[in-house]
């Protein structure tokens, strides 16, 4: 019996940010952060959005897409980085919100930008050794760059929320692999708002070391070569193209996984929206390789097939394309009202 | 049941009393109306006290023992009761004072009405004025005061063609009322254009559609009929004291152009009085915001609905007019102490009946209308008096 | 308490209506879920829920109904002055929506100013709509925007 996901939702807030406003307020070059980064724009959330209210929105849409309902669900994990509450679950909001509660298991995730992926492995367990029946798992952030820092051009919002079953399966999943270090390339200590980073040391030390290793580990676990599509974590434009092709998939093949340009890192949700993407299109047999990546630091590789139930779904919920059209562009000091970041 | 007269009537000055207490306001009031009806406060036999929100605003409860404690009627241990219907409780605390007179359970009763409400900041008062609405299903979602009134305001343009300089003229009208009355808080006469273009509250409302905070009290004294001459050679007489009530939600009401309860009051006072809509010389309406008062005329059958607009601008409800409404100045310029605002308008309507008025007096009244509203119509209390 | 936090609590965050925990937890499935009631007896439905069918009164059939979210605006507003807890969330649309079932709810609308228009189709969606401070419970529940 193939195990997979039955459905996917995502979510992305209407604001966005242009490179060119955030770099007339600090003086920087903007063509030269484009050319760097190879990021446009990012999403901003609105005033009355967090993780939770994306988080929600991100599995309505996933229970919309299918039909599947709340009471179906048995287990809800939501990884993120901004979660509104130190203590006090974001699961536990989205149960209430899609009526899951009150018989099912959950927990709120914290692994940097790979927070929604860990969930999705933990469904995957909980699925397979038939303790559930179906399990969510959501990644989503309202992600914070502090000002005048680089991570502030790409630091975004949005959400997406995977559900795991064994019936009416849209991608299989083959098989799921993780590479895991202490390395401390970015973090944030409890009670700060912004996360502080090693610079050039979250480069080859943090993502790349842990997306190669990752990947490969997975491509050498399945006996793979590859094919079709490839999903990266996307902190800019450029480092997952990179991979992508030091691991030997053409740029074709990332491309319609690749969302950064006009939605920044939405950090927990980076890979998983990318990973939607990617679904919304896909047609049946077609095989996807996935590899997030969280600060900390870790990666979580996993290997779908698309089946042929695929078509019966993609288009009953907002697409990411659809999510990404019609934005509604902020200047910088709306966009800090609507982060919090104006401290009087 | 017998017939019920006003025999002694008192009103602070209205605005902000810095200096001036909650204690202070009903002192005040209460012994004026006694100079007024010449009355010993030993004669008194029960209170009704009016008041919306002392526990929000000066964070007290109890207020019907502390009115007669610091009015000096503890000694005879008069029974006190405060009354609240948000900000028809003045005309609560009237009607609750005429029916204890008229069902002859006491034969000499002070109803007052008393609101201090700027101990507190602007935004803590808006939030106080909220709980008139529903505080779960209103208020908690974002919904403020104007907020509700402004959504009533464009339902009726959108129905009507009610237009942004009617609704002015309403302001425009009451300030120039007021600039009569020395107790009103605004004195000052304004244009049409000043309140186009005064800040906006909540779209279409603007500040000067928006009665204000105020502080202030007021207070009458009722005897039996028979009794009056006793203490008055001008009593008036009450000739229907009716309420009505319904939802207390905007979004539950059958019709967000006209509030119900007005309608289905007057209904009653009028049927109760034996008397006609043209009976009426002169009234003292419901008017918090602009809206509520081109409701307000239409919803009295003093103009036909959609009418109250046209009416204003034309001047119909100046004095002068066809039927001159808020002589006072009316909660617009005269001011707001919620609680106190249905008294006012009693005390308002006799003295146009005693042709105490002055520059205001309304030539020859002889029967006068007040109409107090709760919430966005949750509460109405029409009261018809006459000499 | 340190200088930054005492800085954080004072940086732009809008409080909403205070609520208190029970208040606000007895309401979540209706907030979160526009669950209402419905009276079988004479099929109307009621939202914010009712548990006494006005007309029916003893004789109403009082069942649980999740509302589908759907509406059109029926009246509106742009608050420009809102009291503590919302002050700095102004200018915010206001409305009254009626529900495609047939009650009417008072709700925020998420959209520009200019864009709201009576008759205007809405659906509904999950926001916050405000909290007890940096530091209190978080109060989340429905708005609508445009459909």
């Amino acid at each position: 019996m193939s195990i997979g996901i039955t459905t996917y939702g995502v979510y992305i807030p209407r604001y966005r940010i242009r490179v060119e406003e955030i770099a007339r307020v600090w003086g920087d070059d903007p063509i030269d952060i484009k050319k760097g980064l190879r990021v446009l724009e990012k999403s901003v959330p609105d005033r009355d959005e967090d993780t939770a209210t994306i988080a929600v929105e991100a599995a309505r849409s996933a229970l919309q897409r299918s039909g599947l309902a709340g009471a179906d669900i048995g287990a809800i994990y939501v990884g993120s980085e901004s979660h509104p509450y130190a203590v006090k679950p974001t699961a536990t909001i989205v149960a209430e919100a899609v009526r899951a509660t009150p018989e099912l298991m959950a927990a709120d995730y914290e692994f940097a930008c790979k927070a929604g992926t860990a969930a999705l492995q933990t469904c995957l367990g909980l699925v397979a050794a038939d303790y559930i029946k179906y399990g969510m798992a959501i990644g989503a952030d309202t992600a914070q760059g502090a000002p005048a820092d680089a991570l502030e051009y790409t630091a975004a919002a949005g959400g997406a929320a995977y559900v795991v079953g064994k019936n009416h399966v849209i991608a299989e999943i083959e098989d799921t692999y993780s590479f895991t270090t202490d390395t401390f390339d970015f973090w944030r200590r409890q009670g700060e708002q912004y996360p502080k980073h090693g610079g050039r040391f979250t480069g080859e030390p943090g993502y790349f070391k842990h997306v190669l290793a990752g990947a490969r580990g997975l491509l050498h676990k399945t006996h793979s070569k590859p094919e079709d599509f490839a999903v990266f974590h996307q902190p800019n434009g450029k480092f997952p193209r990179k991979v992508a092709s030091t691991l030997g998939f053409s740029q074709q093949q990332v491309k319609q996984g690749l969302v950064v340009e006009k939605l920044g890192n939405a950090y927990s949700g980076s890979s998983l929206i990318g990973l939607a993407s990617v679904l919304d299109v896909a047609e049946p047999g077609s095989r996807i390789f996935m590899t997030s990546f969280g600060s900390g630091a870790g990666s979580d590789s996993f290997t779908f097939r698309v089946t042929e139930e695929i078509g019966n779904i993609q288009s009953q919920a907002p697409t990411v394309a659809e999510l990404l059209a019609a934005p509604i562009y902020l200047d910088y000091a709306l966009y800090a009202k609507h982060k919090n970041k104006i401290v009087l | 049941m017998r017939e019920v007269a006003i025999v002694g009537i008192g009103c602070t000055k209205f605005g902000e009393m810095w200096h001036r207490s909650f204690r202070d306001l009903f002192i005040e009031a209460g012994l004026m109306a006694l100079e007024d009806a010449g009355m010993s406060g030993a004669q008194v036999e029960a209170l009704y006290g009016g008041n919306m929100s002392s526990g929000i605003f000066i964070e007290q409860e109890h207020v019907g023992a502390l009115i007669a404690d610091y009015s000096g009627l503890i000694s005879n241990s008069v029974p006190s009761t405060r009354v609240e219907a948000a900000c028809a409780s003045g005309g609560l605390a009237l009607r609750s004072g005429i029916i204890a007179v008229a069902s002859e359970y006491h034969d000499i009763v002070i109803s007052a009405g008393i609101e201090k409400m700027t101990d507190v900041g602007p935004e803590k008062a808006m939030d106080a004025l909220a709980a008139a609405a529903d505080r779960e299903w209103e208020a908690a979602v974002g919904a403020t005061f104007p907020g509700l009134y402004a959504m009533m305001a464009r339902a009726h343009m959108h129905e009507f063609g009610t237009t942004r300089e009617q609704l002015a003229q309403v302001a425009v009208k009451n300030h120039y009322h007021g600039s009569m009355n020395p107790k009103a808080q605004f004195r000052n006469r304004i244009t049409i254009d000043a309140v186009i273009s005064s800040p906006l509250v909540a779209d279409p409302l603007r500040l000067f559609d928006c009665s204000p905070i105020t502080d202030g009290a007021a207070a009458v004294i009722l005897v039996p009929a028979e009794r009056a001459r006793e203490f008055t050679d001008t009593p008036i007489y009450v000739k229907a004291a009716a309420q009505a009530s319904d939802t207390i939600s905007l979004h539950d009401r059958r019709s967000l152009t006209s509030i119900d309860a007005t309608r289905i009051a007057a209904d009653r006072a009028f049927k109760t009085a034996r008397l006609q809509r043209s009976n009426i010389d002169v009234a003292e309406v419901h008017d918090c915001f602009t809206i509520a008062e081109i409701m307000a005329i239409e919803d009295l059958a003093f103009f036909e609905k959609g009418r109250g607009g046209p009416a204003t601008l034309a001047g119909e409800t100046a004095i002068g007019g066809k039927i001159p409404i808020n002589t006072s100045g009316g909660l617009k310029a005269c001011g707001h102490p919620v609680g106190a605002t249905g008294i006012k308008q009693a005390v308002e309507i006799v003295e146009q009946l005693r042709g105490d008025a002055g520059k205001r007096q309304v030539e020859g009244a002889e029967v006068g209308l007040t109409h107090n509203v709760g919430g966005t119509g949750g509460t109405v209390v029409v009261h018809i008096l006459a000499r | 308490m340190s200088a930054e936090r005492a800085a954080l609590s004072l940086c732009i965050s809008w409080r909403g209506d205070s609520m208190t925990v029970p208040r606000f937890s007895r309401a979540i499935p209706n907030r979160y879920n526009l669950i209402g009631t419905k009276c079988e007896n004479c099929n109307t439905y009621y939202f914010p829920p009712r548990p006494v069918c006005p007309p029916c009164r003893r004789k109403g059939v009082i069942r649980e109904y999740q509302f589908e979210g759907s509406g059109k605006v029926v009246t509106h507003t742009t608050i420009y002055s809102a009291p503590e807890g919302f002050s700095k969330m102004t200018p915010y649309v206001l409305a009254i929506v009626e529900l495609d079932e047939g009650p009417r709810l008072t709700a925020q609308i998420v959209c520009d100013p200019s864009e709201v228009k009576i008759g205007m189709r809405v659906k509904s969606v999950f926001r916050k709509l405000g909290e007890d401070g940096p530091d209190g419970v978080i109060y989340y529940g429905t708005k609508f925007i445009p459909a």
